[in-house]
């Protein structure tokens, strides 16, 4: 139980073969990527969940402008707490990725390069990372807490009438990633 | 005699017990992580393991939620037939505690008004279960629970003949279901008997029970040691990535049944198994 207390003040293991990234990510850095990997990312990301996504893909279907740019961006699934007093932001972990399933393929073809979130994609999910060169990560799941030290600055960048899962654009700064899916659709969960 | 208790101290409680439910991860789940971090041999088992620990440290200190889903919150509240409680409604003092604690608490507003139309969420409603015992005090717990793992709990109306190996085999499926989804490693609750209804209520509560001692050893005892065993062979792992952590406890909670049947309901906790309890 000691072995906690004394290192690693800043958490999680500090590896020399950690690789780092930045966003936007460009073409080539997503196609190295590889499932399984661990890298740390750095840069802007925008939060959606569920009715965010509805509301996206609502409107590219209606051929409207979207009110944020989603080429080359990533977006987390991931709706906060509230921002305690002093900080930049409060717990901010994964949500279940899944639940975004149906709107996911829309949204890569309208040029979102990334998605982050927790758990695995469905069948269609996968065909449209591997169509449209993308990449889906995860992260330490239920661990909002420790990942809210990785976020330098959050801003309000669209629907604030829905609370916790409006848009937010999110900088990070060495934000711990594992890669779940690759540009080629191979997905580090089984496939049954 | 009739004991007195002013609804403002129930809100206050609630209010407090919210809190540290959400900021201080219980003191037996923060155990059972040690000790499977310890067993673990898979490194990236062992690596999410450690993240985890260290999330509920860093909770713990900087006063921030251990995860952002802070949950539907269910009270539960043992009251006392002897206490009477006075200076406002019940209901509405939970509620305000509810809303007070995760206010104050920088906690999210995760509660929708309406399940359909859906809208802006807020802080309340919480689930209420209230219970009449022996006695004038009153225990109050607050369990705030994140959707990702409610959302795969499930129950199953058993004919009364079914065999053990049916029951396990469904409660094993509906961990395996959850999968990488509902946060593993789980703490799976376990309801059998009863109706459908008080069978959830049952798995719902077994997530209360302490994970490190077992007052009565009886046969479920030994059911519970046989279920974690097989879930921990399905290989699904912290994060579904792996490992021979996927479930830090099963608990069981019993009740009488009718002889048409048997339900039994499970209800998958995260690891996040986020309570806190105090007796008024």
């Amino acid at each position: 139980m000691s072995c906690f207390k004394e290192r690693n003040k800043n958490n999680l293991v500090t590896r020399n073969s950690m690789q780092r990234l930045k966003t936007p990510l460009s073409k080539s850095e997503i196609q190295k990527l590889k499932i399984g990997q661990e890298v740390f990312l750095s840069g802007k990301i925008f939060t959606a969940r569920d009715q965010a996504h509805k509301r996206l893909v609502e409107l590219i279907r209606k051929g409207k402008r979207l009110p944020v740019g989603l080429k080359g961006q990533i977006i987390y699934y991931c709706g906060p707490a509230l921002t305690p007093k002093g900080r930049v932001i409060g717990s901010c972990g994964p949500t279940t990725s899944s639940r975004m399933d149906e709107w996911t393929p829309v949204l890569l073809k309208a040029g979102l390069k990334g998605m982050l979130g927790k758990g695995s994609r469905c069948r269609e999910v996968i065909k449209a990372i591997k169509k449209y060169k993308a990449v889906y990560f995860l992260t330490y799941a239920g661990c909002g807490a420790l990942l809210s030290q990785y976020v330098r600055k959050k801003r309000l960048a669209a629907y604030a009438d829905l609370g916790p899962e409006a848009i937010y654009e999110l900088e990070v700064k060495d934000f711990p990633l594992i890669v779940a899916i690759d540009s080629k659709g191979r997905s580090i969960y089984v496939q049954e | 005699m009739m004991r007195e208790i002013r609804a403002e101290l129930i809100k206050n409680t609630v209010a407090q017990l919210a809190q540290r439910a959400n900021f201080v991860l219980r003191q037996d789940v923060r155990q059972v992580l040690y000790s499977a971090f310890r067993q673990e041999t898979n490194a990236r088992a062992k690596r999410i393991l450690k993240a985890i620990i260290d999330n509920a440290r860093i909770a713990k200190t900087k006063k921030l939620a251990i995860c952002q889903d802070t949950g539907l919150p269910l009270v539960f509240l043992e009251i006392g037939q002897e206490v009477h409680i006075a200076g406002g409604s019940l209901i509405k003092a939970i509620n305000q505690g509810i809303g007070q604690g995760y206010r104050q608490g920088s906690l999210r507003e995760s509660i929708v008004r309406d399940p359909l139309l859906r809208g802006k969420p807020g802080f309340v409603p919480a689930v209420i279960h209230v219970e009449i015992r022996a006695g004038d005090k009153i225990r109050a717990t607050v369990l705030p629970k994140g959707f990702g793992c409610e959302n795969k709990s499930q129950v199953k109306m058993f004919k009364p003949t079914a065999s053990i190996l049916e029951i396990k085999k469904f409660i094993i499926d509906v961990v395996k279901n959850a999968g990488a989804d509902a946060c593993p490693p789980f703490l799976v609750g376990v309801g059998i008997g009863a109706t459908q209804d008080y069978a959830c209520l049952l798995a719902k509560k077994a997530l209360l029970r302490p994970l490190d001692y077992t007052l009565h050893v009886t046969h479920y005892t030994k059911l519970e040691r046989e279920l974690l065993k097989a879930i921990n062979k399905l290989n699904i792992g912290p994060m579904g990535l792996g490992g021979k952590t996927t479930a830090l406890a099963v608990k069981i909670e019993t009740y009488p049944t009718h002889i048409a049947g048997l339900p039994v309901a499970v209800n998958i906790s995260c690891h996040a198994l986020r309570s806190a309890t105090k007796i008024i």
